[in-house]
């Protein structure tokens, strides 16, 4: 296949290297760590309005984690290989940590989290079900059935130890995937310390829009009422992190113009050219001003609350659609122009590829099926834990 | 001997790792080839290329590199006065064919790229596994067998010297014919060299032409603002040379 060039390209860079399914690793790992910081706001931060929405970001968090490392491994020449990062991992490499960090990040907070969180729903489910429910609840009682108010307790200020914990390691997860292009000095286009900065609040950003987008959705399709007040603070703490956003993402634009080193007139070339739909249109207008104003208009100006949820509908897809035009931008624009600076090259994404757009497609609806089980097996809903057992909440000493 | 169930579950692992062995093969020896005595580099003397592809190709056999992959490859520049910053660059299927005939005037020259071996690689620091590293002697080569080919070496060679081998699905670059040097050769590029732009250069030998050649010529490296401790000296470089 013939790739089209501009200009000139070192002969090995025509190719591109890394393709749409390295874009949707950051996007799906900042999702994880967007939907975990949502989930510790209630948590840790005890901001009680957004508790509706607490098991419903853990369950996301973990329906993403899960599928995180699915389009590295499709990517790799060698798969079967992959094994060689935990056994012999290469210290000074900023990839090599990655399944440490993954597995920590999965195991140690995530699971535990969510575990610890349910812990008495499923003993209870375990009793009160027969079959193989039965049997998968008891499984997943990991044969701890003491739901004490003592052992409840314990549980409680376990998980919140865990939640405290799994902030930082929520912001290493994303950081450290910045980190992964930021401290690439070949490439100017992701060589900046602000990367992995970046990477943290467009991450939050991601997550509150998308675990809003879930509640929002999930509740109008149990045919509930959307708690209106939980969506109001979502929004608000969702503009907060954006406008932190993107004044981050401008100031490292200004530098760049401002200082215009060896790189700049070539890059600023592709942002006029090859970028221009995907970054100016796509990431910038579309999916951060747009959204930003929309939301700040909720701040200052009254609105009733139908018209609320619809602008927080529209602005949140936005903003997750603007989020991933940015993690394209990164992965595939970083990958366009020659280190040469002397020309440009294209992506040709293929459909029915082992990474073609098949694949990214499968592979991002796979979380939300993910999600449909876990969802099926652990409900988040304020209102289930009352119904499958006739008591109150288990989550509600926080 | 009867071969028991147990007996099987125990040969079957040994005979995976045996098979895994011989089809690596025997590395062939060098036994007086000494790692500590080496340093290696090369020198490229940019006046002296007169861009006939002979290297390209010499590589191409020699290491068995794939159709529109490179190891090695020749830039021809062309510098208007005007714009000393924007050279015109080509580099058709890497200079393997030679170029066609020079319509413009003004600076005109070539420029053989490969990998600069650098002491302070970026392409073996990124490397998750370890499997590309920097040999004592100075030469950056990658283990095939253990390559995940994650390309992140390829993202880091500030050069472009990398690419990934569609056969193997690994990463693959110039190892200035280890296989040769070793053994007291030269490399097949520098071999075939009509007009010894390219000499290999052993930075340890003290008796090496190199040492009396970089006492008495100005030299540079590619792009050393990236501080990679490049091993590829050139000689008459221009400042457009990217």
């Amino acid at each position: 296949m013939q790739i089209p060039v501009e200009g000139f390209m070192y002969p090995n860079e025509v190719e591109l290297q890394w393709s749409v399914l390295i874009v949707l690793y950051p996007f799906i790992t900042g999702l994880v760590a967007g939907a975990f910081i949502l989930a510790s706001l209630e948590r840790v931060f005890r901001v009680r309005a957004v508790k509706p929405t607490y098991r419903l970001a853990l369950l996301t968090a973990l329906a993403f984690l899960l599928v995180a490392p699915l389009p590295l491994q499709l990517h790799l020449g060698h798969p079967e290989r992959s094994f060689e990062m935990y056994l012999t991992p290469h210290r000074s490499s900023a990839m090599a940590m990655f399944g440490f960090v993954y597995l920590w990040y999965l195991m140690a907070v995530l699971l535990l989290e969510i575990w610890l969180d349910y812990r008495r729903d499923i003993v209870l489910k375990a009793q009160s079900t027969s079959g193989l429910t039965r049997v998968v609840y008891r499984a997943l009682t990991l044969g701890s059935s003491n739901i004490s108010d003592r052992s409840l307790s314990i549980d409680d200020r376990v998980g919140y130890v865990i939640t405290l914990i799994g902030i930082p390691s929520a912001f290493l997860l994303h950081g450290y995937v910045g980190f992964i292009f930021g401290s690439v000095k070949a490439n100017p286009w992701w060589s900046s310390p602000l990367m992995p900065i970046v990477f943290i609040f467009s991450a939050m950003v991601s997550g509150i829009a998308a675990v809003m987008l879930l509640y929002m959705a999930s509740t109008k399709l149990r045919g509930k009422e959307i708690d209106i007040r939980c969506v109001d603070v979502i929004a608000q703490y969702l503009f907060y992190t954006f406008v932190i956003d993107f004044s981050l993402e401008m100031v490292d634009l200004l530098q760049r113009i401002y200082e215009a080193d060896e790189s700049f007139r070539s890059l600023d070339f592709m942002v006029h050219t090859r970028l221009w739909t995907s970054q100016v249109i796509i990431q910038i207008l579309l999916g951060t001003v747009t959204p930003i104003v929309m939301l700040g208009l909720t701040q200052v100006v009254k609105m009733s609350e139908a018209a609320r949820k619809r602008i927080y509908a529209i602005a949140g897809s936005l903003t997750v659609v603007g989020i991933f035009a940015m993690r394209w931008n990164v992965v595939i624009g970083g990958q366009l122009f020659s280190k040469s600076f002397l020309g440009y090259t294209t992506y040709k994404m293929g459909f029915a590829t082992r990474e073609g757009l098949l694949t990214a497609i499968v592979l991002m609806l796979l979380p939300f099926a993910i999600l449909w089980v876990l969802v099926k097996l652990l409900p988040p809903w304020p209102d289930a834990t009352s119904h499958a057992s006739g008591t109150a909440p288990a989550h509600g000493t926080t | 001997m009867e071969i028991t169930r147990r007996r099987l579950l125990v040969l079957l692992p040994a005979a995976a790792v045996a098979w895994k062995y011989i089809q690596a093969g025997t590395p062939e020896a060098s036994p007086n080839y000494k790692l500590s005595e080496h340093w290696w580099g090369m020198l490229i003397d940019i006046p002296k290329c007169i861009g006939c592809g002979s290297c390209v190709r010499a590589c191409s056999a020699e290491n068995d590199v794939p159709d529109g992959y490179f190891r090695t490859w020749i830039e021809r520049y062309h510098v208007p006065d005007w714009a000393i910053e924007c050279p015109e660059v080509e580099s058709p299927n890497g200079g393997k064919d030679g170029f066609p005939p020079n319509q413009s005037t003004g600076k005109n020259f070539f420029v053989p790229k490969l990998c600069n071996h650098c002491a302070d690689s970026p392409c073996t620091q990124v490397c998750p596994v370890g499997a590309t590293f920097v040999s004592p002697d100075g030469v950056v080569l990658v283990d095939k067998n253990y390559c995940l080919g994650c390309r992140y070496c390829v993202q880091a060679c500030p050069y472009g010297c990398r690419f990934i081998n569609p056969k193997t699905n690994t990463a693959e670059k110039c190892t200035l014919c280890y296989h040769r040097i070793t053994k007291g050769l030269t490399t097949a590029c520098a071999e075939v060299c009509p007009t010894g732009a390219r000499q290999l250069a052993d930075l340890k030998n003290p008796s090496d032409p190199i040492h009396e050649f970089l006492k008495t010529h100005s030299v540079q490296v590619l792009k050393p603002h990236m501080a990679t401790g490049a091993k590829v000296f050139y000689n008459g470089m221009d400042g457009s040379v990217r």
